[in-house]
């Protein structure tokens, strides 16, 4: 088994990606629920669980690389791939033009 | 745009995702559903996460289970199999000299020149084709020729056979992480857990971390990069373990 850390850290980390991607209503998101869940029915740590808590553990790191990368890529993607074409008002604003209102019509 | 409830539920047949009291359908107009309840659970998630605009390129487990459920390059269990372990006879860990390879196998090709390069291969990679060997009792080797290692037969055959093992689904899962990896080996390395993604995805791109230590690194490309190989390895180590799990998985779905 890969070398993963704390579960802890792992799961505080999770829960702070599922805040990101959620919005205000986190807490009461599957995801987030199904989450904790699952840290908590795997808390005992006797000889017998201990490989499928390894698992949840790999899983849970694995899902939190998939978030941040995600959350990653995105925001380099708007920093430098996302401007696209100006609009009309834009390019009009760039030599001190505005386009004109149209009753009824274009603006 | 107001705020969606995205949520899942269960029906004989998987479990579905409803957006909206719609329910999500694929692009093969298929009703979308999925063996694992984890797997719709990070679904309807990815569906959450989308704001003004629906992007469908940061919705990796999605499309994974459009591919699942629509097969749209129409391949058999032995086909994805063949392709999977074609990448063996050219994977990373056996080439890279100079000219990068987009096909095949990352890590066995080893380059002469320069010689930090060759030393970082041979530290990087080498343990992980000694893992492989001794997990899959087979021979593996490596190689400066640009023809590569002679893979034995025998060691193609257990890799089918133990591809075979999986269920449709998780093997649509692993043969999209080995072409993004362009590594069998390292695909079987993580996904036997005993990498994470972030050490696949590094020791996948070796040389270029390489180039970036020494020229420097430049965010909008090597960065983006970086994040989308992650982002998509992970997506398909996930989908490939939740799909697996025979203790949750909806077997009905999942046949072949």
């Amino acid at each position: 088994m890969a070398a993963l850390g704390a579960p802890l850290r792992t799961l505080r980390a999770l829960l702070r990606e599922l805040r990101h991607a959620a919005g205000r209503s986190y807490r009461d998101s599957p995801a987030y629920r199904h989450v904790l869940a699952a840290f908590r029915a795997h808390r005992v740590t006797s000889e017998k669980l201990c490989r499928a808590q390894q698992e949840l553990h790999f899983q849970a790191t694995t899902y939190l690389c998939l978030l941040r990368s995600v959350r990653e890529h995105e925001a380099l993607h708007r920093e430098y791939h996302g401007r696209g074409e100006r609009s009309p008002q834009e390019v009009a604003g760039l030599v001190g033009f505005r386009l004109p209102q149209q009753p009824g019509g274009k603006s | 745009m107001p705020r969606r409830q995205d949520f899942y539920s269960d029906s004989p047949g998987g479990f579905e995702i409803n957006l909206d009291h719609r329910k999500l359908k694929t692009p093969q107009a298929k009703l979308f559903t999925v063996p694992s309840e984890a797997l719709a659970i990070a679904v309807a998630t990815e569906w959450d996460s989308q704001k003004d605009t629906i992007k469908f390129y940061t919705m990796h487990l999605t499309t994974l289970c459009n591919t699942a459920l629509d097969n749209p390059t129409q391949r058999n269990k032995t086909q994805l199999i063949g392709a999977a372990v074609k990448f063996l006879e050219t994977d990373t860990v056996w080439y890279e000299m100079g000219a990068q390879l987009d096909f095949g196998e990352r890590v066995g090709y080893r380059v002469e020149e320069p010689p930090a390069l060759a030393e970082l291969q041979k530290n990087e990679w080498d343990p992980v084709v000694t893992w492989a060997e001794k997990r899959y009792n087979v021979t593996i080797g490596s190689s400066t020729s640009i023809l590569g290692p002679n893979i034995p037969a025998s060691t193609k055959e257990t890799f089918v056979s133990h591809l075979a093992s999986y269920n449709m689904w998780a093997l649509q899962g692993i043969e999209f992480v080995i072409t993004q990896l362009k590594s069998l080996i390292l695909s079987m390395s993580l996904i036997d857990r005993h990498i994470t993604v972030e050490k696949a995805v590094l020791l996948s791109r070796l040389e270029e971390e390489y180039q970036i230590r020494r020229w420097g690194n430049v965010e909008w490309a090597h960065d983006y990069d970086l994040c989308e190989l992650r982002a998509r390895t992970a997506a398909g180590t996930l989908f490939v373990h939740l799909c697996s799990e025979s203790s949750t998985v909806k077997h009905k779905l999942l046949q072949d």
